[in-house]
């Protein structure tokens, strides 16, 4: 990817950097993965953003005339253990896993970038110091660490998108790292110093455009992963907690009930099931838009 | 690194809030009972020294007790290791066993509906997350067929029948994730091996398809794999935690979600560096394995 050009650089080699992008572009465009993620993402954003303005049923009022009913006029995906619209419950919990997923994914950013930016251009011991605090981190099993996490701060949607954002915060230290070293060499780098500019600005506006790329298909994929750690502390109680609809929290709830009413582990599990499957789709297209090599 | 991984684990449990005389005595103890134990802890200790102490014990395998269960720590996670590892191993085989041929076919058949399949497959694999996947197992081959029990755990020295049916669906469950994140790998690493000179190479020179693809295209591509399969055993290590809780299975992950439910850290703290270690252990091995396929890394 192109870095940011001086002034004086010419209009014709200005766009011969930018192709590149265009490229990239034109082929996430055209990837018919990608369009089937972004449109999975955008559905279940849409649902989780816009969805509980339309959604009259409370998510929480309890019916005990209708506990464990199939889908009908008045619950299009029938009632759960407690006679809750699931409807309801599967459109608010779309908010909160979009919401989680979102804020975790972008605290890991918010910590992970400045660690790697600053580990890859200072080089030496404070590169060896941080680094070794994060590889600490990677080696925990991510939702066994996110569990440890969860203890500390306790359980709610704050700490769950914490210890989230925290877990996945050393794999983004470690990928901005990598592309910081790989630049730091280039001439562009080593004429901006030659210019006089100063070291946090080189940084930032010449070497960090480059990491976009990466971190795009790392925040896609941390994304989907940050959905399913959320859903799996909700399911073993250790995250959002009742009467809270969490779609992690509906499965486990299912668990006693499937037998007799199917649909209350089905609605649920399908809904984390496609959420996590488009970003992953998402993510592969944005990887096979974006990876230089198949620029090259 | 070992020394920063204590020092992570160390911190979870320092910084939990709480104090565990609390959790041990009660808020309503006597202050000289809450003192003596404090004293006995060595809590009352600077916090480097609390650290050193605690590391030194822990090298000599003394992890603490167990607050509730007034149990050594070692012993309990000694007592639930093994379930995890059977669960874990076992689940490593089945994912193997489904993802390298459906990884190879995949790749030879590029673009066919074999590869198509292969690949949607390996794509819902990682997408739907193990505690639908294992409630769903149970609601078919349980609860609805009736073929294998839902939940629970036998010993294989106890009953090795038994036992193995007790395993496949939790191992089913587990080794679902990682089956389709190393398919993808191995597709990825061989179509990129086929299209190399050597390749070209051996089949100008007459070699049949499958020994070039297996004896020559496939050991290169196994590097990058094995690259997988250390990191997924750190995700199957984590997936265990929710397998073993939808299937009952007395393992180390039941052991830590227990822990926090009954804010036992002691047994919180052990479980979390046990697995670490694990998971650097096994991290290790793959660095030996890179050697044993890859003479280049010998010779060099």
């Amino acid at each position: 990817m192109s870095s940011s050009t001086p002034a004086s650089v010419s209009p014709e080699r200005s766009r011969s950097r930018e192709a590149p992008r265009h490229r990239a572009l034109g082929r996430l465009a055209r990837s018919r993965l990608a369009f089937i993620g972004a449109a999975i993402i955008g559905l279940t954003a849409l649902i989780g953003l816009v969805g509980p303005a339309f959604i009259t049923a409370d998510p929480v009022a309890m019916d005990f005339g209708a506990l464990l009913k199939g889908p009908s006029r008045a619950h299009w995906l029938g009632t759960d253990q407690f006679g809750r619209d699931e409807l309801a419950r599967l459109v608010w919990g779309a908010r909160l896993s979009v919401t989680i997923g979102a804020a975790a994914v972008a605290l890991a950013l918010a910590i992970g970038l400045p660690i790697g930016a600053l580990s890859g251009y200072a080089g030496g011991v404070i590169d060896n110091v941080l680094m070794r605090c994060m590889d600490a981190l990677l080696a925990f099993p991510a939702l066994l660490l996110a569990l440890g996490l969860v203890a500390i701060l306790g359980p709610g949607s704050t700490s769950t998108t914490l210890a989230i954002g925290i877990v996945y915060a050393p794999g983004v230290a470690r990928l901005t790292r990598g592309v910081v070293l790989a630049e730091r060499p280039q001439e562009y780098v080593q004429a901006a110093h030659a210019l006089g500019q100063r070291d946090r600005w080189v940084l930032v506006r010449h070497i960090m455009p480059n990491c976009v790329s990466a971190l795009l298909v790392q925040a896609s994929v941390n994304f989907a992963n940050a959905m399913v750690i959320e859903a799996g502390l909700s399911f073993l109680g250790l995250g959002t907690p009742p009467p809270t609809p969490s779609w992690g929290l509906m499965l486990n709830e299912a668990r006693a009930f499937m037998s007799s009413a199917i649909h209350v582990a089905i609605v649920p599990g399908v809904a984390i099931s496609l959420a996590v499957l488009g970003w992953n789709l998402l993510g592969d297209g944005l990887r096979d838009a974006l990876d230089p090599r198949l620029v090259e | 690194m070992l020394f920063l991984m204590s020092l992570v684990v160390f911190a979870i449990v320092y910084l939990i809030p709480g104090d565990p005389v609390d959790a041990m005595l009660g808020q309503e103890a006597e202050r000289t009972a809450r003192e003596a134990l404090r004293r006995e802890l060595g809590l009352d200790q600077p916090l480097w020294q609390q650290y050193v102490g605690w590391l030194g014990r822990v090298a000599q395998g003394d992890l603490g007790r167990s607050i509730r269960a007034q149990q050594p720590v070692r012993d309990l996670i000694l007592d639930k290791l093994p379930a995890t590892l059977l669960l874990t191993m076992t689940a490593a085989l089945v994912a193997l066993v489904i993802a390298f041929p459906a990884g190879v076919i995949a790749a030879v058949r590029r673009n066919t509906v074999v590869d198509l399949l292969a690949m949607v497959g390996a794509l819902l694999g990682v997408s739907i997350p193990s505690f639908w996947s294992g409630i769903m197992l149970i609601m078919i081959f349980a609860l609805t067929l009736g073929w294998l029990p839902a939940m629970g755990y036998v010993r294989p020295t106890t009953d090795p029948v038994a036992a193995l049916r007790y395993l496949i669906l939790p191992a089913l469950t587990l080794g679902s994730v990682m089956a389709g994140a190393v398919t993808r790998q191995v597709r990825a690493q061989l179509l990129q091996e086929l299209g190399r000179d050597y390749v070209r190479t051996a089949r100008s020179k007459g070699l049949r398809e499958p020994g070039v693809v297996v004896r020559h295209a496939l050991r290169n591509s196994l590097i990058p794999a094995v690259t997988v399969l250390g990191v997924q055993f750190s995700v199957l290590l984590g997936g265990a935690v929710i397998t073993e809780q939808i299937f009952a299975w007395p393992g180390i992950g039941q052991l830590a979600v227990n822990a926090i439910v009954n804010r036992d850290y002691p047994v919180l703290q052990g479980v979390i560096l046990t697995v670490a270690l694990l998971v650097t252990l096994v991290n290790l091995a793959v660095d030996t394995l890179y050697v044993v396929l890859d003479p280049r890394l010998r010779l060099s």
